[in-house]
């Protein structure tokens, strides 16, 4: 089988303006993956499923992974013009510091696509989308016309992760119930603590459900 | 012809059928409340405290270190840490738990317990008929319900505890030999010490 | 019904969807719908399929999921990669021992660990005895479907009783075994263990000639299954279905043979594929299945060497794999079993996903309903061979 950088290689010929980006893994599995933009992203699965050579008809494993917002500290050399005092005279001097720099990474929704060649008996090619951000523009392309394998696999995306795939023929939740409101599998639901409970040794689960009676008991009383 | 099929598995059937009369192969039902069946040693239930001696509360090996209480997949075990500490199985010093409950109802016979466990406090038990009927409070078992000797472990895995008995046994020896050479190190430092001050003592004396 | 709300004509936009096809209903016109399940006793579970009814014919159908919907995924993200094992037999809980294979493989890749000689004979031993009661006991259910009250599948759970036997003995539970490690397995089996395990690869022979003798002739079943619940080979592929469903409809796929995983490329076995991809195809794909997992079965049974049941630098609890990703998969006796495992380095994982075979292969449910009578709808549901831990999760 090709080499990611020739599989990205040979995207970028196919499908110009794909946004193919390599995203290395650095476990023992070593399996890379391909980033690739949403705009054009139907293409170049049309041409991974059709390409004579990769061939990969069989969408195995559909997948959404949430990464929150997070602050990276960085250490960045700074180049400065420092006022310093040598032998007596004033003099300035550009001056190498390092210096730790706090950047804010805003987070996103991410979907994961396994491929695999049932033809050619190869794989995996995994290819990786992301959304803007985790709030408002969680939208990306559903790739089901081109794989029906993946029509429950993204449902159950969008139904526990939130992520919009535009495109879907059918994008209703799959294992939660139509009413739910929240996205169970990102990283920041809250449990509801209003669920049947059994006493365990660990009352915690207990304690929360009786202040959550008791609120709701004052809630009534206040109406 | 149509209905070969159908008559061949029906030959299968009726041999099955005549067969139960004289082959036990074929029958393989137990009368269970009446009938018992005896299940395999490695066969488990859910955990129990190993404790030796005769006294439960002093020979209980769990020196409370909450390893299986973290590892517990369902989060079943419920473990106090005591405030002093008594002397386990080697005499040496340990915490133990002033409460310990498991909650069978929410058990699920992993083992994971007994495999992390690194005093072979906590094996897995072999009954089953628990039930009761107070949902909760039944199935909720302290540490003196789980408290079971040696030798009833010896009894339902012997294979198994008799290989923890000698890991224990030679651990114990191990410790032993080296209280053993720790105290002959000090005496010898001690008798070391003593020669000294009284080769030293008649120089002193001299002068 | 809410499940009704968006129709397939909204779907006529996507050029190239491989869509199920739209059936009109005939004369005046008038649907019934029918909600099947989620409490019925053909639907393995409580799973549910909203049929859309022309008089008997299936003119619609849509499956409703979550019944039994725990977010074992979102459970892994909380407990550490050992914790996570026990809870793995529970998803198909028929085949823990597979799902506990898939498990350990994914994170064997993540963390860089070898599995010993012994081990990986004990694996394929254990995964090949899963398949054979399987499949066994699927067969009987599909007959029971068929009005075969209980002859078929009570001889299978005979059968079955035996494997789940030799399964207590080495690891002390018959369904919920909680038996591999990352970098080999928990127990070594005693030299009796092995050798009552070929007495009972050897008796099996002679009750998969029984059940055939039982069942593959027979006209009834031949009549309800042969036609019916086609599935094409295209189809099969694009819609990722896997395991047997994919081989009855020719698909030339077995991850065993694929990825050579384990050490499976040392025997030899065929791989049976079917040439209709209908209902009885799919039985017949089993029943051979299940004769070349017993001469795996004999083969591994004849050369298990000694030495370690672990790899000596795996530890089992405080495993913290470095930061990265790792897919493993398996071919489980329903298809192909994934687990797709993100680690940041902490002990338990950051993402923990399962490609569960039975679900992804019910995509293609209404496709093989449409036309059908209802009673066909739930011979082509058995013939999928799903188990709801699973499908749910």
């Amino acid at each position: 089988m090709k080499t990611i950088e020739e599989i990205q290689a040979a995207i970028e010929a196919a499908v110009p303006g794909g946004e193919v980006t390599i995203v290395m893994n650095p476990s023992p599995a070593a399996q890379h993956s391909l980033l690739v933009g949403a705009g054009k992203a139907v293409a170049v699965a049309k041409f991974l499923r059709d390409d004579a050579e990769l061939a990969l008809d069989f969408c195995s494993n559909v997948t959404g992974v949430d990464w929150l917002d997070r602050e990276i500290a960085e250490k960045v050399k700074v180049t400065k013009t420092v006022t310093k005092t040598v032998d007596g005279v004033e003099q300035q001097v550009e001056e190498t510091v390092e210096e730790t720099v706090k950047r804010a990474v805003p987070g996103y929704l991410e979907c994961v696509y396994h491929l695999y060649s049932v033809a050619k008996k190869h794989g995996p090619v995994v290819i990786r989308m992301r959304t803007a951000n985790r709030s408002d523009m969680v939208e990306l392309p559903s790739l089901t016309p081109i794989w029906r394998g993946a029509e429950f696999q993204e449902r159950e995306v969008f139904d526990l992760y939130g992520i919009v795939f535009t495109g879907h023929p059918d994008l209703r939740r799959i294992l939660m119930w139509d009413e739910f409101k929240d996205h169970p599998m990102r990283k920041d639901y809250v449990l509801p603590d209003d669920f049947e409970y059994e006493p365990t040794p660990h009352d915690d689960v207990l304690k929360r459900a009786e202040a959550h009676r008791a609120d709701v008991a004052q809630e009534g009383a206040a109406q | 012809m149509l209905g070969e099929g159908i008559i061949k598995g029906l030959l299968e059937t009726a041999r099955n059928f005549v067969g139960s009369y004289v082959s036990k192969e074929r029958l393989t039902t137990v009368q269970y409340p009446e009938e018992r069946w005896e299940a395999p040693e490695a066969s488990r239930t859910f955990p129990f405290l190993v404790y030796d001696g005769d006294e439960w509360l002093a020979g209980l090996r769990c020196t409370s270190c909450q390893i299986c209480e973290k590892e517990c997949p369902p989060k079943c075990i419920y473990i106090e840490k005591s405030a002093d500490k008594k002397p386990d199985a080697v005499g040496k010093m340990q915490f133990y738990p002033t409460r310990f409950d498991i909650d069978i109802s929410v058990c699920m016979s992993c083992q994971i317990c007994v495999e992390v466990c690194p005093f072979d406090s906590i094996k897995m038990d072999r009954i089953f008929e628990l039930s009761t009927d107070d949902r909760f409070e039944g199935l909720i078992l302290d540490r003196q319900k789980l408290a079971k000797s040696n030798s009833y472990y010896h009894q339902i895995h012997p294979t198994e505890a008799a290989e923890v008995d000698a890991a224990l046994a030679s651990e114990r020896a191990a410790a032993a030999a080296k209280a053993k050479a720790a105290a002959e190190a000090v005496a010898a430092k001690a008798a070391a010490a003593k020669a000294a001050a009284e080769n030293a003592a008649p120089a002193g004396g001299g002068a | 019904m809410s499940s009704w709300t968006l129709q397939q004509s909204t779907n006529e936009h996507l050029a190239g969807w491989n869509r199920p096809q739209v059936i009109k209903p005939e004369g005046d016109g008038e649907v019934l719908e029918v909600s099947m399940g989620p409490h019925h006793p053909s639907t393995h579970g409580v799973f549910r399929m909203d049929v859309k009814l022309d008089g008997e014919k299936v003119i619609g159908l849509k499956p409703v999921f979550g019944y039994l919907h725990r977010n074992h995924e979102q459970l892994g993200e909380k407990l550490s990669y050992l914790a996570i094992m026990p809870y793995t037999d529970r998803l198909d809980y028929f085949c823990s021992l597979s799902n506990n294979w898939g498990y350990a493989m994914a994170v064997e890749k993540l963390a860089g660990l070898e599995v010993p000689e012994r081990a990986d004979h004990l694996r394929v031993i254990l995964a090949e005895l899963t398949r054979f009661q399987n499949h066994a006991s699927w067969i009987g259910f599909l007959a029971q479907e068929m009005g075969a009250s209980g002859t078929p599948l009570m001889y299978a759970f005979r059968e079955r009783e035996k494997i789940l036997d030799l399964f207590e003995e080495l690891t002390g539970s018959r369904m919920m075994c909680n038996y591999m490690r990352f970098g080999g397995c928990r127990v070594d089996p005693t030299a009796e263990w092995l050798s009552e395990t070929r007495k009972v690869v050897q008796g099996l022979h002679k009750f998969v000639d029984e059940f055939e003798n039982l069942l593959t002739g027979n006209e009834i079943l031949m009549s309800r299954t042969q036609g019916v619940g086609v599935l094409s080979h295209d189809l099969a592929v694009n819609a990722s279905v896997s395991g047997p469903m994919a081989r009855a409809s020719g698909v030339n796929y077995d991850i065993r043979k694929v990825d050579h995983y384990g050490i499976y490329d040392r025997f030899n076995f065929r791989v049976p594929l079917g040439e209709h991809g209908d209902i009885y195809d799919r039985y017949m794909v089993r029943v051979l299945e299940i004769r070349e997992s017993l001469s795996i079965l004999e083969q591994a049974l004849k050369s298990v060497p000694g030495g370690p049941i672990l790899d000596p630098k795996a530890k089992s609890r405080g495993i913290r794999p470095k930061a990265g990703e790792a897919y493993g998969r398996i071919e489980a006796p329903k298809g192909e079993l994934g687990f797709y495992l993100i680690s940041d380095g902490a002990g338990s994982p950051y993402r923990y996903r399962i490609r569960p075979p039975s679900f992804i292969n019910l995509t293609v449910l209404e496709d093989m309903c449409l036309g059908h009578n209802v009673a066909d709808a739930i011979l082509i549901l058995g013939s999928v061979d799903i188990v709801l831990g699973e499908v749910d999760r």
